[in-house]
């Protein structure tokens, strides 16, 4: 089980990459822009504390933080960032579809809502080849209005899947409040279906591993599906496009309050200062690391722009005859 | 010989692959008791943790598939109404056929997708009678659409080994076909080769799916006159273009039968592709469903928007004339 250093190092680690690539976006190495997670680390630091390193997750557009927190080199998470060759994805997703396989990261997935049956479809999967995995699917606010995610839920419940459902609950999709979306609420969506969901404090890194070390035990003991609806606040943009174009959907007042709580300064309240410091110090160093292996990564080369389309290798005809 | 007819040739592909493979599994609605008769059987043979009667939510069996299929299971979802595409193109087209790129090859998503009875069936009206292989054949999904029985039997084997998705339109025009086959003959039919079904020296006619039949018919009737080859592609992507150059070499004329829209159809495509590439010596020509078809209820109104055999020997006429 993570201690309060194991989770505080993860929170931490989430909030500085965050910092780092934003100023990435800033200086032009990373192109198309970012959603930073900054803010909401407690979630992902929590529920991946709860897995182990051969269980499954599904990810989101805002998903830097669930990438690093199931355990993706931050190196090559930040060359994926950039477009670099060494990247995760070999420069082919990007920040919204970091993927690590190898770690049991199955993508992260730019629409929303649309991970959440494919989370499902590879917990029944491995089940059914005799592992005992648990699937989590992460998913915001936004989502929960979406067919396809109540449908999984369906799905889900009906085949007792070992799925964890994590809402992050932001209060808002993009500039949408979740009051002026969201009729019902969010717990009763899962329980419609019959799967236990408990709201809790998505802010606190502690009490997010507490609810999801209990769903994991419940989905591993093949006792179904589990929701958990986070609440959290973005400190941040939707995406870094808002630095420039300003859209005003909160004010100044209500994003200062939102940020009172802040994940890792309560994380940090519960370990000593000299592991803080050296904890922060090594993450200091990571990221310096991360940003020299992003300066000495190659582009990909142009010529294998449809690389990996098929896995046969299959070719289609080019552009021009 | 014994006789095979095509809904059994894909019902025994099925259930030789599922013995094959024991990750071959079957998902999609009325499964179980076999509604459409692709999978009769199926269920008391392999258990419902094989063969897996889905609730009526197309988009998340078509995504579980997904999900299934990147961690070891090798599914085959049933799509009663080719319709329901239209519903689930988000799944096949943004995420299943998106993932092995995006995430820089690290997965297979070994899917198949099989729409039995696609195209119309006559009387079903607007949202049952669709034939949407061009959209799919677009996005670059592979796209197989087989005439005959031994073809479905061996491209739906093939689907089903493929490591990447793959849909399989069984027209309702075709699946009545019935055909005498050795069943020990029967074989996997590699994705991408087309096949003449007859060869002929005047004029080329590429026909997809059941029309296949309607340009055999139509040679036939010719035969005194004009020389008719018959060229059928069984997948529309991968395209068996060298296979339809090599027609061109002998006959120089084209005529495409295409049950599809004709703005953006495959017969387009096809078009296309001969004028740019391949040895024509006259304009060639195509026989399609019209441009935004939307097949209306009624039997008449139905017939009046799909390529006709009529049509398709003015066609072949024309361009056999023409210099």
């Amino acid at each position: 089980m993570a201690d309060s250093a194991d989770l505080y190092r993860t929170v931490r680690l989430i909030r500085r990459f965050e910092e780092q690539a934003i100023e990435m976006v800033r200086s032009g190495v990373i192109p198309g822009g970012i959603h930073p997670y900054i803010g909401e680390e407690a979630i992902a630091a929590g529920v991946c504390a709860a897995l182990r390193a051969d269980d499954l997750i599904t990810s989101t557009h805002r998903g830097h933080g669930h990438v690093l927190a199931k355990g993706a080199d931050p190196s090559r998470m930040l060359a994926e960032l950039a477009g670099r060759a060494t990247g995760l994805n070999s420069g082919r997703g990007g920040s919204m579809h970091a993927a690590d396989v190898s770690a049991g990261i199955c993508g992260a997935n730019a629409i929303v809502g649309a991970s959440a049956a494919i989370a499902a479809g590879a917990a029944w999967s491995h089940r059914r080849a005799g592992h005992d995995r648990v699937a989590v699917t992460f998913f915001g606010d936004g989502a929960v209005n979406q067919g396809v995610l109540l449908e999984a839920l369906n799905l889900a419940s009906l085949r007792r899947l070992p799925v964890i459902f994590v809402c992050e609950n932001n209060g808002f999709a993009t500039s949408m409040r979740v009051q002026d979306t969201t009729a019902g609420t969010i717990t009763g969506r899962a329980e419609a279906f019959g799967i236990p969901a408990e709201t809790i404090d998505g802010m606190d890194p502690e009490a997010v591993l507490k609810a999801a070390s209990g769903a994991v035990a419940r989905a591993r003991a093949g006792d179904g599906p589990t929701f958990l609806e986070c609440l959290t606040y973005r400190f941040d943009a939707h995406h870094t496009w808002e630095y420039s174009v300003r859209p005003r959907y909160r004010t100044d007042e209500e994003v200062a309050a939102g940020r009172v709580r802040d994940p890792v300064e309560i994380q940090a309240a519960r370990v000593p200062e000299a592991v803080r410091a050296r904890i922060d110090d090594e993450i200091e160093d990571l990221l310096q690391a991360a940003r020299r292996f992003v300066d000495a990564s190659p582009e990909p080369d142009p010529s294998g722009a449809l690389d990996y389309l098929y896995a046969d290798g299959l070719r289609g005809r080019g552009g021009t005859a | 010989m014994p006789i095979l007819s095509y809904l059994r040739a894909l019902n025994r592909a099925l259930s030789d692959e599922m013995e094959r493979d024991p990750a071959v599994c079957v998902f999609g609605e009325d499964i179980g008791i076999a509604v459409s008769n692709l999978t009769a059987g199926l269920l008391k043979r392999f258990g419902p943790e094989r063969i897996i009667d889905m609730p009526i939510s197309e988009q998340a069996f078509t995504s579980f598939a997904t999900g299934a299929a990147i961690s070891g299971s090798r599914p085959v979802v049933e799509f009663q109404i080719p319709a329901l595409l239209f519903l689930v193109f988000e799944q096949i087209a943004n995420q299943a056929h998106k993932f092995s790129l995006m995430t820089g090859g690290q997965v297979k998503v070994p899917v198949t997708y099989l729409l039995p009875s696609s195209g119309s069936r006559v009387g079903w009206a607007g949202q049952h009678s669709d034939h949407p292989y061009s959209l799919f054949a677009h996005v670059g999904v592979k796209t197989v659409v087989p005439a005959t029985p031994t073809d479905a039997y061996g491209l739906l084997v093939s689907a089903i080994r493929d490591d990447d998705p793959v849909i399989l339109f069984a027209p309702a025009g075709a699946v009545a076909r019935r055909e005498n086959v050795d069943f020990d003959a029967l074989a996997p039919v590699p994705l991408g080769v087309g096949r003449v079904h007859r060869p002929g020296t005047d004029v080329t006619v590429v026909a997809v799916g059941h029309l296949v039949h309607d340009a055999l018919a139509v040679a036939d009737e010719l035969a005194d006159t004009i020389s008719v080859e018959v060229f059928d592609p069984r997948t529309l992507y991968p395209f068996d273009w060298t296979g339809l150059a090599a027609s061109l070499e002998r006959t120089g004329r084209l005529v495409v039968v295409d049950d599809s829209n004709r703005t953006c159809g495959i017969g387009g495509e096809i078009l296309a592709t001969a004028a740019e590439e391949m040895h024509l010596i006259a304009a060639p020509k195509r026989v399609t469903r019209p441009d935004g078809t939307v097949l209306p209820f009624a039997r008449e109104l139905d017939l009046a928007l799909q390529p006709t055999r009529s049509q398709l020997r003015a066609a072949i006429e024309t361009v056999a004339k023409s210099r």
